[in-house]
């Protein structure tokens, strides 16, 4: 494979290299150092506080029945765009990647006018007794709409892939649609899902612009893991910003190895 | 990879078989898919960005306009353009080095350096923000040489640059290796083989072929880098009329409980996304015509 004939590899390489090691290598040495600076006993003051916990226990609960919600909707929409031929595909298909190009902040505010009381859905939803601005509830709407299209669009081209003459055989064999979706479809999907659910709840734990308007910030209710990273910033505490920093840093790097082998197996 | 499957490479290079097998599915459950994908796209997508331009017009245009005569608007639009105009080209110039040396060689620490690559996506903004922060700020390692020097970088410009410059690092590049992947580069070793040079062969045969990827990654890049808020939101100080980019600007005039100027500037940028989307669109249809 290395016929190093082609031009340009040690310039690539180094540039790429040297980019890297300022932009990405370089900030996390220094988040390390200074987590570490803190001290064993500070560390576990800064990341195992009551209030810590319950915004962990927040930010992995909300982002995890997001990723359900968005797998439960983002199945049916990727199985009819790569599916069906109907009126408005090609701009069903264009507007699933808004939440990547709305900007969060733009996002939040937005559901936040949704689920205000006096908002489109909050006015139909208080007298039900469903209060979505300023709650729990919120934090899973913002992270839902945030994890649509990381899901759509990992299934879709699996979908589009499919060999339909595995479910041509099925059927003709006698099975019912249904059964060959279940029997036949389903588990050729399952990584796919697996994979689309884990890319939706990793983004889901880190994410803030979308969150923060419409959560209200409730120490202890609303509360969610980046936020406090920020409380600490704004109160010139460092070191406990580093110390849940590290940590966050710590599961992203975890979930993304996580995701890699999840993608390999679903090739192999 | 923990970025989904949005590339120019994953978006054109699928086969269409849709009609043939719609056939299988009963209306019933025909109708019920299209029911359930409609209304999640109703209550997801649309609504949210209809009602932002409806808050917007709510008290009529002539308030609508009035809220960009603002001087401290005008100023997060310029810092807002000011931070694409350095960063999309920074991003755009390293995306391609690396897709050159990742997809056309294979060396020791290719995998970590494609992991390194990944992380500025899996990382929340705020910890991103927070890195430039601890490395720049006031108890960084360079602290005592940046006062020294009087080089101001967290709480000033230079501090929003880098922050932007790494929640989009990986846009460009995620989006030119699967594609330089695809095309293998026997095309390159042709044109060397008749005589190009290195810079004749990159101008001649991979800008080229890789043009339709690059505006791809570009336009994607660009909207991350003049929405961002979470990671610009902690190394920009919020100091008005000095380091508050459009995102933050609206969240200020939101907390200030001035909604309509609030729901204006997020007009703006939300037709800075349907624009973005546009083009992403007309980009993917070009290309799918090229390669037809």
């Amino acid at each position: 494979m290395s016929r190093r004939i082609l031009p340009g590899f040690g310039l690539s390489l180094g540039f790429t290299t040297a980019y890297l090691g300022v932009l990405v290598l370089l900030p996390i040495a220094a988040l390390l150092a200074a987590a570490a600076g803190a001290g064993w006993d500070d560390f576990l003051r800064a990341t195992t506080g009551n209030r810590a916990l319950l915004a962990y226990a927040l930010s992995f609960g909300a982002s995890a029945l997001a990723a359900l919600a968005a797998v439960a909707l983002g199945f049916p929409i990727a199985w009819a765009l790569a599916r069906y031929q109907f009126p408005g595909r090609r701009l069903m298909d264009a507007l699933i990647d808004l939440p990547f190009a709305l900007p969060t902040a733009v996002a939040g505010l937005a559901l936040t006018a949704l689920y205000t009381k006096d908002g489109w859905f909050g006015s139909a939803l208080e007298p039900l007794g469903v209060k979505v601005a300023f709650t729990r509830l919120g934090v899973f709407v913002a992270l839902t709409f945030i994890a649509l299209p990381f899901v759509v669009r990992t299934l879709q081209p699996v979908i589009e892939e499919l060999d339909g003459e595995a479910e041509e055989a099925s059927a003709s064999l006698g099975a019912s649609r249904l059964t060959t979706l279940r029997r036949v479809v389903l588990p050729t999907l399952r990584p796919a899902l697996v994979t689309a659910f884990a890319m939706a709840f990793a983004r889901g734990v880190g994410e803030y612009g979308s969150i923060v308007f419409i959560s209200g910030n409730l120490p202890n209710r609303t509360e969610i893991a980046p936020l406090l990273i920020v409380t600490k910033l704004e109160q010139y505490d460092y070191a406990g910003a580093a110390s849940i920093g590290a940590l966050m840093l710590a599961l992203s790097f975890i979930f993304l190895l996580a995701i890699n082998l999840l993608q390999r197996r679903a090739k192999s | 990879m923990s970025g989904p499957a949005t590339s120019l490479a994953a978006r054109t290079s699928r086969s269409h078989t849709a009609p043939k097998l719609a056939a299988s599915d009963p209306p019933w459950l025909r109708r019920a898919v299209l029911g359930v994908a409609v209304f999640a796209v109703l209550a997801f997508l649309v609504a949210p960005l209809a009602v932002l331009f409806a808050e917007a017009l709510r008290k009529g245009l002539l308030a609508y306009f009035a809220s960009f005569t603002d001087p401290a608007a005008w100023h997060a639009i310029t810092l807002t353009l000011t931070v694409a105009a350095i960063v999309v080209p920074l991003n755009a110039v390293f995306g391609v080095a690396a897709a050159w040396c990742v997809t056309r060689f294979r060396f020791t620490g290719r995998s970590l350096l494609l992991t390194l690559l990944d992380l500025p996506f899996a990382v929340s903004p705020v910890v991103a923000g927070l890195l430039y922060v601890l490395l720049f700020g006031a108890h960084g390692w360079f602290a005592d040489f940046l006062d020294e020097h009087d080089i101001q970088i967290v709480f000033a410009l230079p501090g929003i640059v880098l922050a932007t410059t790494f929640v989009t690092l990986p846009f460009v590049a995620r989006e030119l290796i699967p594609l330089m992947e695809q095309q293998g580069d026997d095309e390159e070793y042709a044109a060397l083989t008749l005589g190009a040079s290195g810079w004749q062969m990159f101008r001649h045969v991979t800008l080229p072929n890789i043009k339709w990827g690059l505006f791809h990654g570009i336009v994607l890049c660009n909207a991350r880098a003049m929405g961002e808020f979470g990671a610009v939101s902690v190394v920009s100080g919020h100091i008005r009329n000095q380091t508050n980019t459009l995102p933050l600007h609206i969240e200020i005039l939101y907390n200030e409980y001035n909604f309509a100027a609030a729901f204006a500037i997020a007009s703006l940028l939300a037709l800075l996304a349907i624009v973005s989307l546009l083009a992403k669109t007309y980009i993917e249809w070009r290309a799918e015509r090229n390669a037809a």
